[in-house]
């Protein structure tokens, strides 16, 4: 690490720097406009989590190799975690809803942002277009992480010292949000399940399990009852109605013409 | 090459950050925008750090990634408890003090 930061601390930029540049910007581009495109969630984190990776070594490229590892350590590996924890447990399968309830904010979002992007690259270009860079060979002489410590623990000490207010208070927030309390009568016992079970009314035996017959194995069969009745009792909730297509519920052909 | 291209990759990063927050209707997915307008703006940071050959840029960006990551938990658990009770991550659907 030492030796790539050195050759990379310069202030000029190196033709490694500008190669591994010019190979990380489009893929951090493309994880991002990926991430506004995709229509799954999950997509969306993910290249997401692939723009942070290639923005870390970007860091690393510019002589911070602290910062950049805490990037790829606390986004990608922490923060990007918490996402894909929380989408599993929540919109999974909550697709976007093409429902516009504005009209026409798309596109005007998307002018917005044409226009920000012009103006943010044009005053970039007219303001430090061709700046040079002083570089952090100065900075870096003792190391970058030294280098850090020294500026973090003196002169942003305070600061730095705050942060552990902000962070207690996250804590015991999302503590507050997440936890839900359970009161003691809230949850019925085994008494009350089996006064439920055997309540007038109620059979209380096990449900009957959906069809296994001789012409279907699957769980989206619904039971037979005696009278011949289909029971929906027998099917989960879960499971989707089929029906058959008359062309799915022709005879095969596979028994040989003896089927009638 | 300068590294003012480091620059107009951030604002790129910013844009688009900030056109998915105004596009995408699903509250993670939101969420992840900011977030990566929030790595944009690193960027921007470091770049200047090393402009300016001080390391002041770095460690703010150091303090923007703790401010996010506070940002992250009480963000997630706000939209786990919207779900919870409306069964629903799309913003469009948190619209009670609308009326």
């Amino acid at each position: 690490m030492n030796l790539l930061a050195d050759a990379l601390a310069s202030g000029t930029v190196t033709t490694g720097e500008a190669v591994t540049f010019w190979i990380l910007a489009p893929i951090a581009l493309g994880g991002a406009i990926g991430m506004v495109l995709a229509r799954s969630a999950v997509h969306s984190a993910l290249l997401l989590a692939c723009t942070m990776l290639s923005l870390g070594v970007l860091y690393m490229l510019q002589s911070g190799p602290f910062i950049g590892f805490v990037q790829i350590i606390v986004y990608t590996g922490a923060i990007m975690m918490l996402f894909l924890f929380v989408i599993m447990l929540v919109g999974r399968d909550s697709r976007d809803s093409l429902l516009e309830t504005l009209r026409g904010q798309r596109l005007a979002a998307i002018g917005l942002g044409i226009g920000m992007a012009l103006l943010l690259c044009t005053g970039l270009a007219r303001g430090i277009g061709s700046v040079t860079a002083v570089g952090l060979d100065e900075a870096n002489a003792n190391g970058n992480v030294q280098g850090i410590a020294a500026d973090l623990f003196t002169k942003y000490v305070f600061a730095f010292e705050v942060t552990s207010a902000l962070l207690i208070t996250a804590a015991v927030g999302a503590m507050l949000l997440a936890h839900v309390e359970r009161r003691k009568g809230d949850r019925p016992g085994q008494k009350e399940l089996s006064r439920l079970r055997f309540r007038k009314g109620n059979y209380p035996g096990p449900k009957a399990g959906p069809g296994v017959f001789a012409t279907s194995d699957s769980v989206a069969t619904p039971a037979l009852l005696p009278d011949g009745t289909e029971s929906e009792r027998s099917i989960s909730p879960v499971v989707p109605v089929r029906e058959l297509t008359p062309a799915e519920a022709a005879p095969k052909g596979t028994d040989g013409g003896k089927r009638k | 090459m300068t590294p003012t291209y480091y620059l107009v990759l951030a604002a790129a990063l910013f844009t688009i950050g900030a056109v998915g927050v105004l596009v995408r209707r699903n509250a993670i997915v939101v969420f992840m925008c900011v977030e990566l307008m929030l790595n944009a703006a690193n960027l921007t940071l470091v770049t200047f750090s090393r402009i300016n050959g001080t390391l002041d840029g770095q460690i703010m960006s150091f303090f923007v990634m703790v401010v996010a990551a506070a940002e992250v938990v009480i963000g997630l658990a706000i939209i786990m408890s919207i779900y919870r009770s409306r069964r629903s991550a799309s913003v469009d659907d948190a619209n009670l003090l609308k009326y």
